[in-house]
């Protein structure tokens, strides 16, 4: 399908850059990603895929919007407050670029459901708020071979990968269980500033359209972190995709989604 | 002798172990971070046998759990 002239204007500074193109552009308006979690990071994860011209994007929240929520996420405004985040979400996102088509999904991802809600995406985004979840994202992606970015961030820190399953280290290759209940802090208990989720957020969204469009090298086998407080980023090479890893390695020992407990603060929200 | 932590170079005990260096460096949450040397993850349970060398690089990586 051809551009309209008003799309060759929208998208023309992507279609100047070498790495993009028309070519570029076309995949981008063919593809699908689903963000999970219309929070920190989903927010500006999601403007920028809208902007971009992401086909069809996927969101995933079961929260509404809170007024503590507006601190960072930059896709609600103070008149959604009360609103499913979802729906929220797709109506910033419908305003900003018509030609996305957004997909709802007002719940929270489970081992019964998760691996429906990927299965027609290319791409999916982690951008929850709990370890559960970001285990339960990271095994299904890896057991459907769906390529994902991974990040988190509290305080003034954030960190990402991107897994290709089957080729770089995940999630679990990393972190091999969920840290017990309240172990570790998550935002919520510890506080976040608010420019973190747009600055981490973002580089999802970045990997999100380097991995449709094939631009450059995607942040597979490395973690990424920054710390505001001095301005750092480090990226730091990973082990290669462990032979020891439970859920990716060519012999795992989990093989079916694993629903851990959530901590106790989270659920009371 | 000289070992690199987090991308620092480092002039530590020699003999010093992936737990002393823990304690030293007073890792955050130390019970669950994860640690590599050279590019290959150290199991948890052999932090203590676990004897850094010259030259070594040594990355510790931490849970983030937050992200809404
Ligand atoms: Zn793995």
């Amino acid at each position: 399908m051809a551009f309209t002239n008003e799309q060759l204007e929208r998208y023309s500074r992507h279609i100047i850059l070498k790495e993009i193109g028309v070519k570029g552009q076309k995949k981008l308006t063919a593809s699908k990603v689903l963000i999970i979690g219309a929070g920190g990071l989903g927010a500006p994860a999601a403007l920028y895929l809208a902007a971009a011209g992401v086909g069809t994007i996927g969101i995933v929240d079961a929260d509404v919007v809170d007024l503590s929520n507006l601190q960072r996420q930059v896709i609600h405004t103070t008149e959604d407050i009360g609103k499913k985040k979802v729906d929220s979400a797709a109506e910033t996102m419908r305003q900003i670029n018509p030609d996305v088509t957004v997909n709802t999904y007002h719940q929270f991802v489970t081992g019964d459901n998760i691996l429906d809600l990927i299965e027609g995406y290319d791409f999916i985004l982690d951008g929850t708020d709990n370890f559960p979840a970001k285990f339960l994202i990271n095994d299904a992606c890896v057991m459907a071979g769906k390529p994902f970015s991974h990040a988190g961030i509290i305080r003034f820190k954030g960190q990402l990968t991107t897994v290709i399953p089957g080729e770089s280290p995940c999630y679990r290759c990393i972190f091999k269980d969920p840290p017990p209940k309240d172990a570790v802090p998550t935002c919520r208990q510890a506080g976040v500033i608010g420019a973190m989720g747009g600055v981490i957020g973002s580089l999802q969204a970045m990997e999100a359209i380097k991995y449709i469009t094939g631009a450059g090298e995607l942040l597979a086998g490395y973690l990424l972190t920054f710390d505001a407080l001095s301005m750092q980023f480090r990226k730091i090479k990973l082990p290669p995709r462990g032979s020891g890893c439970a859920v990716c390695s060519d012999h795992p020992t989990i093989t079916k989604l694993i629903d851990y407990e959530q901590a106790a603060c989270e659920l009371k929200k | 002798m000289k070992i690199i932590v987090s991308g620092e170079k480092k002039e530590v005990a020699e003999n010093l172990t992936v737990a002393a260096l823990i304690e030293q460096e007073k890792v955050e949450t130390p019970q669950y971070v994860t640690v590599s040397v050279n590019e290959e993850f150290i199991e948890s349970g052999s932090f203590a046998d676990r004897i850094l060398h010259e030259g070594d690089e040594v990355e510790f990586l931490y849970f983030m759990g937050g992200g809404k």
